[in-house]
């Protein structure tokens, strides 16, 4: 047990900090990179709670795919810092009045024994399965706000689409089914015209005319 | 009948029209430029197919389906019908509009649909859960909406303070359900509202959790000190989706009120109540006061909102069936209003041209006296003089908040009602009185024309006889609570 708190708090101490500096680094690149810390250390404490599957799927959805993805677009923009930061000391005295109320109007409820007590939770025996656990209850307890959040997501794809697909009038683009299924009449165009014969050749033919 | 298919018997409704907004997304592919035609139509036959398949599966008893995570009961179906017939009079004002400035296309559609979803889950939301993914559903897809006309920058800024300011408000209602969640160990509503009955030493964090839900819940109903957005959004967003934000969304705010302080959370009534007094007569005097200062008609409208939503708030202050029953039928009867003030906005505009300005109502009686007609009907019902329906929605909610003893507010409330007819009137001078700026003529599609004068006139109808949307009202009311 020993073992385990001090793995606890030390995950624990390092998620406050990559938490904080997620916030408070001057640089986005930093910013994002504590972001994954910040990630990455959360999943330990998932596995220490035994939540194999969340603790992995956070891994590998978040530090690996999104996360990467977001690094990609914060260096591709050109943020420019000084422009963010502008009006922050106008702010701040208020800023710092009201966060500093909420923040001790908080501890003082907080820190009362005013939530609900859970038991502590068994161990659960060897080959139990946490990824069946969780999709038995996805599919029957919360199918219906499983199957919205699907929804969700594909008013997101949606949105995205609507909001970002646009047709550049100077493009050249050229859609490449329209081009297999050309046909021989859109290109070729037959143009009906007066024949035309050689004035020699003419007289060849009255020649022949008795 | 085995359970699930119970369970998806009573959320037909909402299966019909998530199916179908995703056959217009496919069906928007196969279709060519002038065939468009069709998708409006086929979303109108989605609300009419919405509406008989809530009217038919009908039962006067609650049901609960998907592990009472959603209700089936009469208040949500009623809420549910009146949403559709909101967003079916949206598409009838809004399709000439969207045919002019090139933003007739699927999407608009599907969204639409997509967040009338949302509400619609929002309307039967029976756990936490349930209730924000409904929210979140509507509001993405109205973040969309707003920025759906992409060159336009005011849209796109209004969509951007939408969006900060929405996903913020998201996050303060998650916060206070997180505390509810820690002090009752439930996100069930029903189960919340037992164990507060029973277990009192967590008063604390209930109330810290009560006070972020209620501070998002504001936001989205657009209640002072959370209204910064209303305005902005309102004045940048295209007309049609400032229409659907401003009347069907806020049947599906006042179902989430409800659904959380007065199913989930009435036993903090006395908590909730002073803080709802304080907003509501704080729109009141703010939204009425700065309306008179607007000369966009659209912001003037904005300002309106947020006065009524002051007055909605009114009718939460006696947990009684008839306040939550006077607050309903205020909410129905602006959604009414609403529709048909905007309706009347989107009627005048054309290519190129929105008729947003209080100028350019200037001299609408002589363009056209019948339109001018029923604009005035509007603002006498805005303002709440007799007998449009606008009086009875005022006089309902402060006849129930004077019953639960706020006798002082309800003064005020009359002093800055008479204040705020001061810029309804204005209207209806400069419709009558002015000289028009521009004559040309209001080119209209006859539907369009015919479902807005239905619109108008039923103001008017309804005013003279109440009793049909009271009852329909106080009966969801007393069925479902």
């Amino acid at each position: 047990m020993i073992f385990q708190d001090f793995v606890f708090y030390t995950l624990a101490a390092i998620l406050l900090i990559a938490g904080l500096r997620v916030i408070t680094a001057r640089n986005p690149v930093h910013a994002a990179l504590f972001l994954v810390l910040a990630f990455f250390t959360a999943a330990g404490i998932w596995l220490l709670l035994e939540a194999e599957f969340l603790a992995i799927a956070l891994v590998l959805v978040y530090v690996g795919a999104v996360m990467v993805l977001f690094l990609f677009v914060v260096m591709m923009l050109d943020i420019n810092l000084d422009r963010l930061r502008e009006g922050f000391w106008s702010y701040l005295p208020i800023a710092a009045v009201v966060g500093v109320l909420m923040a001790v109007e908080m501890a003082l409820v907080l820190s009362g024994r005013y939530f609900i007590e859970a038991a502590a939770p068994v161990a659960k025996p060897a080959g139990y399965s946490n990824t069946a656990e969780l999709g038995r209850v996805l599919y029957t307890d919360y199918l219906l706000p499983f199957e919205l959040a699907a929804v969700l997501l594909l008013v997101a794809i949606v949105a995205a689409i609507a909001l970002t697909l646009r047709e550049r009038k100077d493009s050249k683009f050229i859609d490449p089914a329209a081009q297999v299924q050309v046909k021989r009449n859109d290109r070729v165009r037959m143009v009906s015209m007066p024949s035309y014969t050689e004035p020699e050749a003419e007289q060849a033919q009255q020649e022949l005319k008795p | 009948m085995n359970a699930l298919q119970s369970d998806l018997f009573s959320a037909l409704p909402e299966l019909w029209v998530l199916s179908m907004a995703m056959v217009i997304l496919l069906l928007d592919l196969f279709l060519k430029p002038q065939q468009r035609i069709l998708i409006y139509l086929a979303s109108q036959l989605t609300l009419l197919g919405a509406g008989v398949l809530t009217v038919v599966t009908h039962v006067p008893t609650v049901g609960y389906a998907f592990n009472a995570m959603f209700v089936d009961d009469t208040l949500s179906d009623v809420i549910k019908v009146m949403m559709y017939i909101g967003t079916s009079l949206i598409l009838v004002y809004s399709r000439q509009y969207l045919q002019l400035r090139g933003m007739f296309r699927g999407e608009f559609y599907a969204l639409v649909l997509f967040s009338l979803a949302g509400m619609m889950v929002m309307a039967s939301g029976q756990h936490f859960l349930t209730l924000y993914i409904g929210l979140e559903l509507l509001s993405l897809s109205l973040y969309a909406l707003v920025a759906l006309d992409r060159d336009n920058v005011r849209a796109t800024e209004a969509a951007m303070k939408y969006f900060v300011l929405g996903a913020l408000a998201s996050g303060m209602l998650l916060y206070g359900m997180s505390m509810l969640y820690g002090a009752t160990g439930s996100l069930h509503i029903s189960e919340v509202s037992s164990r507060l009955m029973n277990g009192g030493d967590h008063h604390a964090v209930m109330v810290l959790g009560l006070v972020f839900v209620v501070a998002g819940m504001a936001f989205k109903l657009g209640a002072v000190p959370f209204q910064m957005w209303i305005p902005d959004v309102y004045e940048g967003a295209p007309t049609v989706v400032t229409l659907l934000i401003g009347s069907v969304t806020k049947l599906a705010a006042f179902a989430f009120v409800i659904r959380l302080l007065i199913q989930g959370l009435a036993v903090l009534a006395v908590d909730w109540q002073n803080m709802l007094v304080i907003m509501a007569v704080l729109s009141i005097a703010i939204g009425n006061i700065t309306a008179i200062v607007q000369t966009n008609l659209k912001r003037m409208l904005a300002y309106s909102t947020i006065s009524h939503i002051g007055f909605l708030l009114f009718g939460f202050m006696s947990v009684s069936g008839n306040g939550l029953a006077s607050a309903f039928f205020y909410i129905a009867s602006y959604t009414i209003m609403s529709l048909a003030a905007f309706g009347v906005i989107l009627l005048l505009s054309r290519q190129g041209f929105e008729a947003d300005t209080l100028d350019d109502l200037k001299g609408l009686n002589q363009r056209s006296p019948w339109y001018a007609f029923l604009m005035m009907i509007t603002m006498f019902s805005m303002a709440g003089i007799p007998p449009t329906l606008g009086f009875y929605a005022k006089f309902t909610v402060l006849q129930a908040a004077l019953q639960a003893g706020y006798l002082w507010v309800v003064v005020f409330a009359v002093l800055m009602a008479a204040i705020g007819a001061y810029y309804y009137l204005r209207i209806v001078k400069l419709m009558y009185f002015d000289e028009p700026q521009d004559h040309s003529p209001i080119v209209a599609p006859f539907g369009m024309k015919a479902a807005l004068s239905v619109n108008a006139l039923s103001l008017l109808a309804l005013g003279l006889l109440p009793q049909i949307l009271m009852s329909i009202c106080a009966y969801a009311i007393v069925q479902s609570l």
